[in-house]
Order: C-alpha cells, then sequence, then structure tokens
C-alpha cells in the first residue's frame, strides 16, 4: 500500500506553503476583494515564475511535465490561503480543456503560453440560473463564429481565452453540442463584470456576436468533452477546498483556546469541541477521497468520473462546513468584515458552486455507481 | 501513488493465502458479526480449534515477538493476515480471544510477573483460555474512573465487593483484569488498582444482559466477598488508572476496524433498485439519489482513510490521527441508512425477519446500531478525544479532579 505523496511531493507542498504564507497573506487576498484588480498581479507573475502553472503540462508544450500529483499539492496550499490568482480558471479548466480536446496545434500554440503565465484562460458553460444541461446551451456557432452568452464566467473579466460550450448544429440534446475556443480580446467579444458572493474571484457575463471561434474537439462530443475537463477540475478544486477547511479548522482552534467565556476558554465546551471533531472528521474524509481522485487523474484509471464526483462531493460539504462552523465558533467578531472568515465563507460558496453544484454532483456519483456497480 | 504492496508485502500476503488454503477449510461453516455474540459449544469449539492452529503457526499475534509466540512480524503485516483471514468463511472466529490477546494480555505483559506471564500468555494464544476486562460499571461508563467496586486488604488476601457491568464475553471467559477502587479517601484517578483474577473464584457470579435488540453479548458481573491474593495485584497499588490507560490504549487499535454489520451504499442500492416508490422505481427518486450520494461520499472517505493509515503501517511509521475517526462515521451511519432503508420500504418496513425486504437486514442493522453508537467509546466521548487529543483543545473542567472520590456528589 503506497496511499499517499512522495517525499519529493511534500518538499514541493512544503516549498509551495512557505512561498505562499509568506507571499499570499490575507491582507492580498483582501486588496483583490474590495479592490477593482481582478488578481494579484504580482503573486500571479511569481507563480508562473516557479513554473507552477506548467506543473502538469507536457514539457513538449513548455510545461514542466511533472503531472497531476504535484499540481494536487500545490492546489491545496492555494487553497489553503485563499490565493486570488486565476489558476484554477487557467491551469485546472482551460488547459485541461486543451489536453483533453485540443489538437496538436492548439496545443502547440497555446499551453505553452499558459505555462509562462502569459495567457489567462477560462471555461464558460452556463447561461442562465438553473442547471447547466444540453437542453440549456444555446450560444451557437456556425462557420466559425460564436453567437450568445454566457454568465457567472469565474475570472472571466480578466482572462485571454476561453473554452465555451455552444451549440454546433440543429441536432437537439448533446448531439449537437461542441466545443469551442475563443480569443476573448478578439471583436465580438463583450464583457460585463457581475458581482459576485466571493469578489476575490472576479466573475463576468461574456456576450459574444459573431465573434471568431474554432472547434475543440469535435461536433456532437461537446458535452462528453466538457464532462471529462470538469471531472479533473473537480479533482483538483477538491484539494483547494480541503486546504481552505484546514485554515478554518485551524483558524476556529486558535480562536477557541484563546477565547475565554464564563470564566474558561471556550474550547473546554463540549459544543465547541464536537463542532471541531466534527469538522476534523469532514475534512480527513474529504482529504482521502480527494486523495483518491488525484490518484484517478494521474493514472487516467477507469474510476475517475466516479472518483471526481465523489472528491467534488466530500470536499465542497467539508469547506461549507468548515467554513461555517469556524464563523459561528468566532461568534460576533467572526461576523466582522476585520476578521477572516467571512473570506473563507465566501470562497466556500463560490468553490462549492463554480463546476457545478453539489445536486447535480451528486446525481453524477450515482449514475456513476449504477455503472460500475461500484458502491 | 498506488495500492500495491510491497514486494516483502506481497510475498507475506500470498505465504499467508496459501496458509489459509491449506488450513482454514473446515475449520467452522460460521461467518459473519454475530458470532462475537456466540457463545455455544460447537462455535467456542470451532474458534479454539482455528486459533490453535494460528497459534502453532505464528499468525495468532503477528507482532508479538516469537519468544512469546507471536510472529516477530510489523503491524503492516497483521493487517494483511486480518485482511486474508478476513476473506475465508473462519472470519469472525477469532471473536472469543479478541479482548484477551488485544488487551489484557498485552496489560498482563507490562505490569505482571514473569511467572504469571510464563503462565497465561501461552493458553490465551492457543485459544485455550478466554480473557474478559472488567472495568465498566453501573456508575462508570463513559467516566470509567468512578467506579465503585471495593478492594480491601488483610494481610496479603484482597476482598472484592461490588458490581461490573457491559463485560463482553464474561459468560465464556476464564480470567478477567479487573479494576477496583481501594481508596476512596483520594480523588478517583488516584485510588485505583488492577488485579487480574479467575471467573471462577468463589464469589464471582456472571448474568447476561438482554440488550435492546434481543441479543445478549455483554453481561453483568457480581463480586461478593472474592478473594485474591495479593500476587494478582498488576501495577502499583493506586496505580490502576495508569494500568488501566495501558489496556485502553490497545482498545484503540484492537477496536477501529471495518464494523457496521455490512450495511452500507452497495446493500441500499440494490434495495433501491427492487422498490417502487411513488414516483417510479426508488433509485430513479432524486431524493433517494442524494441520500445515496452523501453516504457513498463518507463510506468511500473512510475506506481511503484506512488505506493512508495502511501506507503509513507499510512505510513503518505511526500512522496519523485520522485513524481515530472510524467508528464515529461507521456507527452513526448504519443508523441513518438502514432507518432511510426502512422508510423506503414503507408500512411494510415495520417487518423483520424473512417478511422483511433483504431478510431483515435492515431492521437488524437499525437494532444493533445504538449499542454500536456507545460500545468501546459513544459518539460523544470520541469527539472529546479528537478535540482533545487531535486537535489539542483544553479538557473540560473537572469539578471532581481533587475531591475525595467518597465526598463526590453522586447520582443515578
Amino acid at each position: 500500500m503506497n496511499f499517499d505523496f512522495s517525499d519529493d511531493q511534500k518538499m514541493l507542498r512544503d516549498q509551495a506553503h512557505k512561498f505562499l504564507s509568506e507571499q499570499c497573506t490575507s491582507k492580498v487576498v483582501r486588496q483583490v476583494l474590495e479592490g477593482d484588480q481582478g488578481y494579484a498581479a504580482p503573486l500571479w507573475k511569481s507563480i508562473a515564475e516557479m513554473g507552477w502553472l506548467g506543473t502538469a503540462i507536457p514539457e513538449i508544450y513548455g510545461g514542466l511535465g511533472l503531472g497531476y500529483l504535484e499540481l494536487c499539492v500545490i492546489a491545496e496550499e492555494l487553497g489553503r490561503v485563499l490565493a486570488p490568482v486565476p489558476f484554477s480558471s487557467t491551469v485546472y479548466l482551460f488547459a485541461e480543456a486543451l489536453l483533453v480536446a485540443g489538437s496538436d496545434e492548439q496545443k502547440k500554440r497555446l499551453l505553452p503560453k499558459i505555462a509562462a503565465g502569459e495567457l489567462i484562460g477560462t471555461f464558460a458553460r452556463a447561461e442562465g440560473v438553473g442547471a447547466v444541461t444540453p437542453k440549456s446551451i444555446r450560444a451557437s456557432f456556425k462557420n466559425g463564429k460564436l453567437s450568445g452568452k454566457k454568465t457567472a464566467v469565474a475570472d472571466g473579466r480578466d482572462a485571454d481565452f476561453a473554452a465555451v460550450l455552444a451549440r454546433g448544429s440543429d441536432e437537439p440534446g448533446e448531439r449537437g453540442l461542441i466545443l469551442v475556443l475563443v480569443d476573448l480580446k478578439g471583436k465580438g467579444v463583450a464583457r460585463r463584470a457581475q458581482d459576485s458572493i466571493d469578489p476575490s474571484r472576479k466573475h463576468a457575463e461574456l456576450t459574444f456576436d459573431n465573434a471568431a471561434a474554432e472547434p475543440l474537439g469535435k461536433l456532437g462530443e461537446g458535452w462528453q468533452l466538457a464532462s471529462r475537463v470538469l471531472d479533473r477540475a473537480a479533482i483538483l478544486t477538491a484539494f483547494e477546498q480541503v486546504g481552505g477547511a484546514d485554515t478554518c479548522l485551524a483558524m476556529a482552534k486558535d480562536y477557541a483556546v484563546s477565547r475565554y467565556a464564563f470564566g474558561r476558554p471556550i474550547g473546554s465546551y463540549q459544543a465547541i469541541k464536537h463542532k471541531l471533531a466534527d469538522m476534523y472528521v469532514n475534512t480527513e474524509l474529504a482529504r482521502s477521497n480527494a486523495y483518491f481522485g488525484a490518484w484517478a487523474l494521474s493514472t487516467n484509471a477507469r474510476e475517475l468520473p466516479l472518483a471526481a464526483a465523489a472528491a467534488r462531493v466530500s470536499a465542497t460539504q467539508a469547506f461549507d462546513y468548515a467554513a461555517r462552523e469556524s464563523t459561528q465558533t468566532h461568534g460576533g467578531i467572526g461576523f466582522t468584515w476585520e476578521v477572516d472568515c467571512h473570506l473563507y465563507y465566501k470562497r466556500s460558496r463560490e468553490l462549492g458552486l463554480v463546476l457545478g453544484s453539489q445536486r447535480s454532483w451528486k446525481d453524477r456519483l450515482v449514475t456513476e455507481l449504477e455503472l460500475t456497480n461500484a458502491a | 501513488m498506488d495500492f500495491e504492496d510491497s514486494s516483502e508485502e506481497a510475498e507475506f500476503r500470498s505465504t499467508v493465502r496459501r496458509w489459509l488454503d491449506e488450513n482454514a477449510k473446515g475449520a467452522g461453516e460460521l461467518g459473519g458479526d454475530e458470532m462475537a455474540e456466540r457463545s455455544d459449544k460447537t462455535f467456542l469449539a470451532a474458534a479454539r480449534a482455528w486459533q490453535a492452529k494460528k497459534a502453532k503457526a505464528g499468525y495468532a499475534r503477528i507482532t508479538w515477538p516469537k519468544e512469546v509466540g507471536g510472529f516477530g512480524g510489523t503491524a503492516i503485516q497483521q493487517v494483511i493476515f486480518n485482511q486474508e483471514e478476513g476473506k475465508t468463511k473462519v472470519a469472525g472466529l477469532g471473536g472469543p480471544f479478541g479482548i484477551g490477546l488485544g488487551m489484557c494480555i498485552p496489560t498482563l505483559m507490562a505490569y505482571g510477573a514473569k511467572e504469571a506471564i510464563g503462565r497465561y500468555v501461552k493458553p490465551a494464544l492457543m485459544g485455550e483460555e478466554i480473557w474478559c476486562q472488567l472495568f465498566s460499571e453501573p456508575a462508570g461508563g463513559s467516566d470509567v474512573a468512578g467506579l465503585r467496586t471495593r478492594a480491601e486488604k488483610s494481610g496479603d488476601t484482597w476482598t472484592i465487593n461490588g458490581q461490573k457491568i457491559w463485560t463482553t464475553g464474561a459468560q465464556i471467559s476464564d480470567y478477567g483484569i479487573l479494576l477496583t477502587r481501594t481508596d476512596p479517601n483520594v480523588p478517583k484517578h488516584k485510588g485505583l488498582t488492577m488485579f487480574y483474577l479467575s471467573m471462577k473464584t468463589p464469589g464471582v457470579e456472571v448474568r447476561p444482559i438482554k440488550q435492546a435488540s434481543g441479543a445478549s453479548g455483554f453481561n453483568e458481573v457480581f463480586f461478593t466477598d472474592v478473594k485474591i491474593p495479593d500476587s494478582q495485584r498488576l501495577g502499583e497499588v493506586g496505580q490502576g488508572w495508569q494500568v488501566a490507560l495501558t489496556t485502553l490504549m490497545h482498545e484503540r487499535l484492537a477496536v477501529g476496524g471495518g464494523q457496521g454489520g455490512g450495511l452500507d451504499v452497495k446493500e441500499l442500492m440494490s434495495l433501491a433498485r427492487t422498490l417502487e416508490l411513488e414516483d417510479g422505481p426508488a433509485i430513479k427518486n432524486a431524493a433517494v439519489r442524494e441520500r445515496l450520494a452523501d453516504w457513498y461520499v463518507r463510506s468511500a472517505g473512510l475506506k481511503y482513510t484506512t488505506y493512508r493509515t495502511m501506507t503509513a503501517l507499510s512505510r513503518g511509521q505511526q500512522p496519523g490521527p485520522e485513524a481515530s475517526i472510524a467508528k464515529i462515521v461507521v456507527a452513526p451511519k448504519l443508523q441513518d441508512i438502514s432507518a432511510f432503508a426502512m422508510e423506503l420500504e414503507g408500512e411494510a418496513g415495520a417487518l423483520k425477519g424473512d417478511d422483511a425486504a433483504a431478510h431483515g437486514a435492515f431492521q437488524l442493522g437499525w437494532m444493533s446500531a445504538p449499542g454500536l453508537r456507545i460500545a468501546g467509546g459513544t459518539d460523544e466521548i470520541l469527539r472529546n478525544i479528537i478535540a482533545e487529543r487531535v486537535l489539542g483543545l483544553p479538557q473540560d473542567v473537572r469539578v471532581d479532579k481533587d475531591v475525595p472520590f467518597n465526598k463526590m456528589p453522586s447520582g443515578r
């Protein structure tokens, strides 16, 4: 049994942890949260210089070619400090879309730029409120032109490129769907910044009016390809969520031992102890599910869709619970702007929605169980 | 990252498998979790015979040194043996010896005299003698140190009076380790002393407890003027709590494994496939699917947590604190899953046995779940342990800490 990261991977995690705890303080997060900039540009630059953006991008496409286990340990550390950079949109979604669906030419053209930090990418699916289903996709792609609207696109305000799920023919359902690649700096693209629950990640509405676009994979495969990209992103995001949950637990614990009420630390009361014990249990379960996801991702295992859904649901539940109850443990001060609880409270929900809500992932999970009979 | 054995582990596994293939046949056709509660003669004879076979091969206690009859192996080898044994029909035959070998004998080895170790370890390993642990009392469950059974010394003899309860396997045990109060004039943890004794000593009476589920795995044990020599004391007078901590440390290592009566998401899915609800097959119902996913991520999370623990053992490291979460996850999940299954069964969910779906497996699980949430540390005590030992939160205020035991208030 060798179900853990290697010493080299742990060393990478320690380096990332040290770097981020110095360079990504909550002050940096708050500058993005409270300001107009879409992300922390100096931090983004340093991250690019260290090569993290190309961790899982093969060397032939300008990456480090290390692998997904290395990317997972970095993701956990980014999540721990709520790094306000477009890492997940660019790396977990856009780069993965290229790797999963792109032609060799597309990969050669764009992946080196991602690895070098010269290109921010994102992924656009939703067009309105409600579940994203094949039927809900109306943006249309014809003769190399994309028209339509996408909403709640994370980092959409600052991205250079997007992978967009669109309708490429009149065929109904999945058969008419296609994934396309759009240069967001091109003609016919309009962006509108949208207010969101977590302004430390900027969201935008993208409007396409005969914007130039190119197919990313084949017509009719758009939904499947998008699902594969989401599975991969779900596992990497789960590591961010576990990192975030860890921080919430650490904050709640620090507060519970130093805050006194009725003559003793509040952490000596069982009402607080049991809450924190539950946070710990949920987070450890989520970590273990994320580990299995990491294994599936790094080996391209048959179990990947099930592993992704389980990692996604487990991590979303753990981070939600930890963020809510960490705030609760802090009492009134936890509901103030100056204490960091709300940063995590906001990010936990944002991460829980950005790739689709728990509800839809739970359904996918059970569908996978039905297919594989693995329960 | 992978799930493979190292080459040494793989070799050990295949050796164990070969040995089991050759030896487990016909050792006993009984299987399942109800075995632990069984005490009939056929079962015990099969269990003793299997235990003796294992002991002769060194497999009765893999991590114990060879000098005392163990295998001189590693913790991961013990896990591998348990896994392979668990796949055979003899799984569960070790039940009657678990407490003795897992808790009592390690305590005896730590605190007993040389002669006692020479006398008792081997028969326990061979399955010839069964041991039980006499700690819990009506007045001391989660708060074991609140126990009241008195031991009073006169010359070289101690006289024991009092009552124990929840004693697993007392009805089939030959010996027990017994925690007593020897000094009620000092605070509770300081007045305890540990002994071992034969369960056949005059004045010892075992009475089975009928549980809420109808089964009887536990007992009450009464002590009336029971005389035992001072040579059967383990540790110093007044040091019983330190000795008990040794035992309980072994309990946490011994428990923890796969519990839950085999009822999990897979079983619930099988049920949901066969049942019709108001809007069609239960498996297609959104509320059912949501619950299935909730429980699946907890089951899978626990499974992979176990893999992480095994990885630590495989690397020769101590398992991390995550190893302590199993029972808090498993026991309430069993209760939730079985109650939900009965919900799906509707009015007929109230039936048990062969008139119920799945031969009443969910009803049985639901009946046993309350016990699982209490035995071996309640959900609440386990949360305290995680909060204090893993997270480092301060202990609750102990109003009885410096109060002599006989000045302490007592309720029911």
